[in-house]
């Protein structure tokens, strides 16, 4: 072990008051995040992303590239919020600085809730399938995972690093839960939410059905191997996909190419 | 995205909810406003006063640098709400900080930090008093000095800034709440300067609430994107 993550500098930003302590809530290979207090909206939080300079970088190449890099992720936030597709509001930036504050997104990552939901789950698979109906609350919000990728492929981006811990599951009020009985309706609030999709970090407009394609292999790669025991309920999220964005088969179809060949596209030829 | 509830809360409840009234001898609609990432020795107060009819003497002021008349002059039509204006204070006393102000000082900033473009001629006239013109104005002073003020000296200030205004002003002293904002918002102007026309997000909205919250987050990000 060296140093803990907290002995990290904070941004200047985060020092000019000395009212309020950040909290660092990771810390990335580009940036860090800070959960702090909104600058102008009282009891409320913001996360402020922040990319401290590299020293190994020649400073004024450093400078550029931070503040490229803070301005795409801010452009990309903005053309998706205007698009209705649920991502955090942008509050204020200074991409010069390396900072850029986002509105907090309220609730658990939804990696949490599949997993508090698996958790939950007897490991006996044969238990499962003779309770089919219990899946519903969880088939129910990958679909609404595969109306978020739709709405962000339908808007011309192409996120970059699609995962379950990429996603936020934002409560619903207390009247949106679905009602229930007993343990099955404590069970389906881990699953309960609006999905909003998170960290921008490596988006980048694109409208082309390869990126397209490799942003969900990367999904499902990543959803293969952080829920191994809900895998065989992923093609839900594609089904869904494919009924909110309508240029969906084409990319389902490249998705198939993708999936033969992984990630990187051959160099050859 | 399809299950999304009616929205609970209606704008920010800190704001929204009676703030106390102050003592009955001074009505003093002049408040401290507080901000986050900001220095203490910082000190930001705000009003709105209503029906103004004197606009243009208080534009004259501003374009002859009177150094009493240092105060940001917003045309309160121009306003979604109290987050909105304060998104522009925040971004001009933090521009002011760094040394960076675009504008004479720091009052100037907060009329030109509304804008979305870089165009500070412009700034002033959508979002700036305009003779003839602006009938509801959000007035904010920001006052700043090398030490934090001991309470009693800083109400002392308060004081002094609430009656010079209040004899320069003629208008009805209202408090910068969202409600009061409310009531004067230009929408077909906000609509225009924050270029929320057709934008498929409020469309898609049918609840007003919640379609005022996401015209006022569209109006901070179109501020923080500035010239993007």
């Amino acid at each position: 072990m060296t140093e803990p993550a907290t002995e990290f500098p904070p941004p200047k930003i985060l020092t000019l008051s000395p009212a309020h302590k950040p909290i660092l809530i990771t810390q990335g290979a580009e940036g860090r995040l800070y959960k702090t207090p909104s600058p102008f909206q009282p009891n409320k939080f913001c996360a402020l992303k922040y990319r401290p300079p590299k020293p190994y970088r020649h400073p004024i190449l450093d400078a550029r590239l931070t503040k490229a890099r803070i301005s795409s992720e801010a452009k990309v936030l903005d053309r998706c919020y205007r698009e209705g597709v649920p991502v955090p509001a942008v509050l204020a930036k200074d991409a010069a600085a390396g900072w850029m504050m986002i509105e907090w997104i309220e609730g658990e990552p939804v990696r949490v809730g599949i997993n508090t939901w698996l958790g939950e789950r007897p490991e006996d698979d044969a238990v499962v399938d003779s309770n089919q109906e219990d899946e519903t609350a969880l088939i129910d919000l990958m679909k609404r995972i595969g109306v978020a990728v739709g709405a962000l492929h339908r808007t011309g981006v192409v996120h970059g690093d699609l995962t379950t811990s990429n996603m936020m599951l934002r409560p619903w009020a207390e009247d949106g839960l679905p009602n229930g009985n007993g343990s099955n309706s404590e069970k389906a609030k881990a699953v309960a939410g609006d999905v909003v999709v998170i960290d921008f970090g490596l988006a980048m407009q694109s409208q082309s059905d390869e990126d397209r394609a490799v942003d969900l292999y990367v999904l499902e790669r990543a959803f293969a191997s952080t829920h191994p025991r809900a895998e065989r309920l992923f093609h839900h999220i594609l089904d869904s996909y494919r009924e909110a964005f309508k240029k969906a088969p084409s990319v389902l179809n490249k998705l198939e190419d993708v999936r033969m060949r992984g990630r990187k596209r051959s160099m050859l030829g | 995205m399809s299950k999304r509830p009616a929205a609970t809360e209606t704008c920010d409840p800190a704001t929204t909810s009676k703030r106390p009234k102050p003592p009955s001898s001074v009505t003093m609609a002049l408040e401290r406003i507080q901000l986050e990432h900001i220095p203490p020795n910082y000190r930001v107060y705000g009003a709105l006063f209503r029906d103004v009819s004197n606009a243009s003497f208080l534009q004259t002021q501003l374009l002859s640098r009177n150094p009493e008349f240092e105060y940001a002059f917003i045309d309160a039509s121009t306003i979604v709400s109290r987050a909105h204006l304060l998104a522009a204070v925040w971004n001009a006393v933090y521009t002011s900080i760094e040394g960076n102000l675009r504008t004479p000082n720091v009052h100037s900033e907060v009329v030109a930090s509304l804008n979305t473009n870089n165009n500070i001629a412009d700034g002033y006239r959508r979002w700036g008093i305009t003779p003839d013109k602006t009938k509801d104005l959000a007035v904010i002073k920001i006052l700043t000095s090398s030490e934090t003020l001991p309470d009693a000296e800083q109400e002392k200030e308060a004081e002094k800034v609430w009656t010079h205004l209040t004899a320069q002003i003629q208008g009805r002293p209202a408090e910068l709440t969202n409600q009061e904002l409310a009531q004067v918002t230009d929408w077909q102007k906000v609509r225009k300067y924050y270029k929320l026309n057709g934008v498929p997000v409020l469309d898609q909205t049918k609840d007003e609430v919640e379609k005022r919250k996401k015209m006022e987050s569209l109006a901070i990000m179109g501020m923080a994107l500035r010239g993007l």
